[in-house]
């Protein structure tokens, strides 16, 4: 068969799917309904590195070596992040959001995909700096538990230093940078009293429920993974999740717009992606 | 045995990818083109991380046809000219919507000529026209090839002519484009390939 025909190409769709509908019901992670073309992407480029000749044949692997399985979920988990990822989205949380906040006697935040935590520690120095760090009870989520193991950590390599930095100043900075983090020859470690709020932990958005009321959720560059229809899902479980009030802060390619959702929120500021649930 | 599964109906499409040089080339090709034109133009420009949208918005106020930043999810329209955002990955979905991904740049790219060509040569398949103009690096060679592979329309830009050659001489080198033009000549290619599948599809 003509590998770059329709034909060959539908049938390299059709062992994807069948591939994901093994990985769900076998180690209950649901890909189903990822995008596509991202999905395809990173299948693909895993076998053609993988000896192996087919998607099928990875099926076979994927479901006799939990070891293999594992691979697949770091390809199909994105964890690209950085610090400050987007200052412009830190600098309008201080203007439009922090002075909400601070007229709460006690805030909950939840990141959800939060990766290896450099989000999260940007937002504790952010709440640190604006003196509500001691008022916070924060949630860092992923379902991926081997980026959360490096985001309990708070161990960065030195490397990246130059450009969290240069994020953190066009975010707002008021500090020094480095007066969060102690470097040695190789890697940075970020404050321990910047972890005493945060607790990081196992949650799955699509598979997953509710597990707190939160004042904020901020969830970045993880929806633009997922289709229409997942984005809907959770977008409900996180209106279910939010108080009444509560803000929802996207990244800054994702929109709630589009989603049945939408008129339950108002827009805080369109370009930065920040919604305020409304008080109904 | 026969497979007994219904072929996808394809739209027709273009994508272009380019880098050094790229702005103006591709003013000179998008704001060249009539109102009317029909295909959608899907494209990845090499640009820095932080800059903000105004390539598209720029391109628009000068062009008959629209031109914009690529949305995630949105279904792309017959001859509207979508833009990959900075700093984000533009992909096609089969069912032709737009996903964009922040994952690992590939030849030093995000948004890479590769990423976007390979996914649109899945999704339109022979009915796909690539094209790479000007640039500094080696991004777009594997992808013009997937296209050429899926029986697509390939055109490099004559190296010679282009403001860094690098770019179209790699995808010369690897794909053996259908094509070899200058600026001027990939437009009127454009248009005439636009008028042949209007009736192509008029005559069905
Ligand atoms: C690109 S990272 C975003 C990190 C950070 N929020 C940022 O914007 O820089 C996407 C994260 O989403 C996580 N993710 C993907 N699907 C998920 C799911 N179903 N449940 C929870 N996390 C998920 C991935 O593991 C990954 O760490």
């Amino acid at each position: 068969m003509n590998l770059y025909s329709d034909e060959h190409n539908l049938t390299v769709n059709l062992e994807i799917e069948l591939l994901l509908e093994a990985i769900f019901q076998q180690y209950g992670y649901d890909f189903r309904n990822y995008s596509k073309a991202h999905v395809k992407r990173r299948l693909l480029s895993r076998l053609s590195t993988s000896g192996l000749k087919s998607i099928s044949e990875m099926q076979h692997k994927v479901l006799h070596e939990p070891g293999f399985f594992d691979q697949l979920l770091r390809d199909l988990s994105i964890n690209v992040t950085e610090m400050f990822r987007d200052p412009s989205f830190y600098l309008a949380i201080r203007k439009e959001i922090i002075p909400i906040l601070k007229t709460y006697p006690f805030i909950k935040v939840w990141h959800a995909g939060c990766s290896t935590g450099e989000e999260v520690y940007s937002f504790a120095i952010l709440l640190k700096e604006e003196g509500l760090y001691n008022r916070v009870q924060i949630y860092a989520t992923d379902f991926n538990t081997n980026v959360l193991e490096i985001a309990k950590k708070g161990i960065y390599p030195i490397n990246r230093i130059k450009e969290f930095t240069a994020n953190y100043q066009q975010a707002g900075g008021r500090q020094s940078f480095s007066d969060y983090y102690m470097a040695d020859y190789n890697s940075v470690i970020f404050d321990q009293s910047l972890k005493k709020n945060i607790v990081f932990a196992e949650h799955n958005l699509v598979t997953d429920s509710v597990f707190a009321e939160v004042n904020i959720i901020i969830c970045r560059n993880v929806l633009i993974y997922f289709n229409r229809d997942l984005q809907d899902t959770v977008f409900n479980l996180f209106s279910d999740s939010l108080i009444n009030g509560g803000f929802l802060c996207l990244g800054s390619k994702e929109t709630i717009q589009f989603s049945s959702k939408a008129g339950l929120y108002e827009t805080v500021n369109f370009q930065e992606k920040l919604y305020k649930k409304r008080i109904v | 045995m026969d497979i007994k599964r219904k072929s996808v109906n394809k739209m027709h499409g273009i994508v272009i990818g380019s880098s050094t040089g790229g702005f103006y080339a591709l003013k000179k090709i998008i704001t060249s083109l009539p109102k009317g034109f029909s295909l959608p133009i899907m494209i990845a420009q090499h640009i820095s991380p932080n800059s903000d949208n105004f390539m598209a918005k720029y391109f628009d106020g000068l062009s008959l046809v629209t031109v914009k930043e690529a949305d995630e999810k949105e279904p792309i329209l017959p001859g509207v000219v979508y833009i990959a955002p900075p700093n984000y990955h533009l992909l096609i979905e089969e069912d032709f919507t737009l996903t964009l991904s922040t994952e690992e740049k590939r030849n030093y790219a995000r948004p890479s000529v590769d990423v976007l060509f390979e996914s649109a040569a899945y999704a339109f398949g022979p009915k796909l026209i690539g094209v790479v103009l000007t640039g500094a690096n080696n991004d777009g060679a594997k992808g013009l090839l997937a296209i050429k592979n899926f029986g697509g329309t390939t055109i490099v830009q004559n190296p010679k002519e282009a403001e860094a050659y690098v770019m179209p001489q790699a995808a010369l080198e690897t794909a053996n484009p259908d094509f070899v033009l200058s600026l001027d000549e990939i437009t009127k290619k454009l248009i005439e390939l636009e008028n042949l599948f209007r009736g192509e599809s008029s005559n069905q």
